[in-house]
């Protein structure tokens, strides 16, 4: 075991950690909005819309997110109508990719995640609204989404998890994110388990920390306070 | 219940069984996706210079062989754990790479370039044909510095863990924007989608590469020896040692580099060279 080659590379690997934070801070955010609009639209009951949104889910669900991030990078990337098109100024860099990427696949988990909060609203608290003249749109807002978002709590923590697990998948486009630069590192050190390791650190106290806020989250807003 | 722990059993045992009968035979780990090097045909059998090579040098050293297959940026680190004996994958021999392993003598040599799609504005860059690092002189600090004006604010795409890596890093041309990627596949592709600038590698990668796809990849520059490129391409052995393995790598190291004298003299690398080259890269 060579200590000193963990102690020398962890500064290195905390520098990469700052790029794994913001490809996750970004699809998080993203993914947020788009997990919310289309459950939104799950709970619609026009049937094309209802599909619709149902196919995305099961589309980004379905398919493993390295497939997603290759199809998304070097799949579009060959097709010559984009490369000349305004969107190849985002499709160009391997970064945005990997964030329409990691955005759509966390969208489809969270609408999923938030539907089924929606769900267990119970009919009684929304009834209770009604019958103090609350509109339709005021109890939406004020109510239910309130609701969801803390139902959701836990599910969507656990999504954040694997959501922070899943970036190290940008190494596979170029990105010198924690994984891509431990693998840098390897390719000129040729020891795996060292730098895998101070890497693996890294990421299990990342997961210790979002672990925990979300716990805080879950007994600030606990229903029994 | 009992059949399912009949079945546990039988799968145990056959894995032990296997383990065994391959132990004496010498295992290569090669790339499979580094053509003329190293690839894979459609049904996914390894083919290129590098396996039939392989197999001619095991009929001289009359053992058996089996070819593997190992991702690049886990080469060096699957032979010092065992996972083969000998690496036959491209791999040139560097300072850098012998401070981890050891190396046969070389059995080809072959030159990089950088490459660009057509319509680029580095073509017909002013340099000479080619440089060899090692030599040094007015020439090659001419066409370096020619270089890294060319290269400068450009995207310079290669696989990760090369020496074409290690020559952009270097500084010989200045700080360069470096992009890695896991194979040479890819490197292509974004070559041909725009997002790489140029590209660095072996030149018959590139070759290769524009004839199979058609795409109008252009080598541009100098061709590439010497220096942090190496000194050509040989077999890569675990440092031998005082123990039983380690003695045994030491023997390899021996019978490899006595098959590639024999091979050598029978002209068995210049005709698989040429086969594969189309032209003789052997050494």
């Amino acid at each position: 075991m060579d200590f000193d080659l963990m102690f020398t590379s962890f500064p290195k690997l905390l520098g990469a950690t700052v790029v794994t934070l913001k490809l996750l801070s970004a699809s998080l955010f993203f993914g947020l909005i788009i997990g919310l609009l289309f459950a939104i639209l799950r709970l619609n009951k026009n049937i094309f819309i209802n599909k619709f949104a149902y196919g995305y889910s099961y589309l980004f669900r379905g398919t493993p997110l390295l497939v997603q991030i290759f199809i998304i990078y070097f799949g579009l990337g060959q097709i010559e109508y984009l490369r000349s098109s305004f969107l190849w100024v985002i499709l160009k860099e391997p970064y945005w990719c990997a964030i329409i990427a990691f955005t759509l696949n966390t969208g489809a988990y969270t609408s999923e995640i938030l539907r089924s909060a929606f769900q267990t609203i119970k009919p009684g608290i929304i009834e209770a609204g009604k019958s103090l003249g609350i509109s339709n749109k005021i109890i939406f807002y004020k109510i239910q989404i309130p609701i969801a978002i803390r139902q959701s709590l836990p599910a969507y923590g656990n999504e954040i998890i694997l959501m922070m697990k899943g970036t190290s998948l940008a190494s596979t486009v170029t990105l010198m994110d924690l994984t891509g630069v431990a693998k840098y590192i390897i390719s000129t050190t040729f020891k795996p388990i060292e730098v895998f390791i101070v890497a693996g650190g890294i990421y299990l106290f990342m997961t210790f920390i979002i672990h925990n806020f979300i716990k805080y989250l879950e007994k600030k807003y606990s229903f029994s306070q | 219940m009992n059949i399912f722990k009949k079945t546990i059993l039988t799968v145990l045992a056959s894995l032990f069984v296997i383990g065994n009968v391959y132990a004496d035979k010498i295992k290569i780990g090669t790339e499979g996706a580094y053509p003329p090097w190293n690839s894979k045909d459609a049904s996914g059998n390894l083919i290129g210079f590098e396996v039939e090579l392989a197999q001619e040098l095991c009929a001289i050293m009359k053992h058996e062989c089996i070819i593997v297959e190992q991702d690049w940026d886990g080469m060096i680190p699957a032979l010092l754990m065992r996972k083969f004996d000998a690496i036959m994958a491209g791999m040139s021999i560097t300072a850098e790479r012998q401070k981890t392993i050891t190396f046969s003598q070389g059995y080809a040599d072959e030159v990089a370039s950088l490459a660009v799609m057509k319509g680029s504005s580095l073509v017909g860059m002013d340099t000479p044909e080619g440089i060899n690092l090692s030599l040094g002189g007015s020439d090659v600090k001419k066409a370096l510095k020619t270089l890294t004006g060319a290269l400068a604010g450009k995207t310079v795409c290669t696989q990760t863990g090369t020496i074409h890596q290690n020559f952009l890093e270097s500084g010989d041309v200045g700080s360069v924007n470096v992009r890695t990627y896991k194979t040479q596949d890819e490197v292509n592709l974004d070559l041909t989608s725009g997002r790489c600038d140029v590209a660095l590698a072996a030149a018959v990668a590139f070759t290769d590469y524009a004839d199979k796809s058609g795409e109008a990849v252009t080598l541009v520059g100098p061709t590439f020896s010497g220096g942090a490129f190496g000194n050509g391409v040989g077999v890569g052995i675990r440092q031998g040692g005082d123990d039983a393995i380690g003695k045994r790598d030491a023997k390899l190291l021996k019978d490899f580099n006595k098959a590639i004298n024999t091979a050598r003299k029978k002209g068995i690398i210049s005709k698989l060279a040429i086969k594969h080259f189309g032209f003789d890269a052997s050494m």
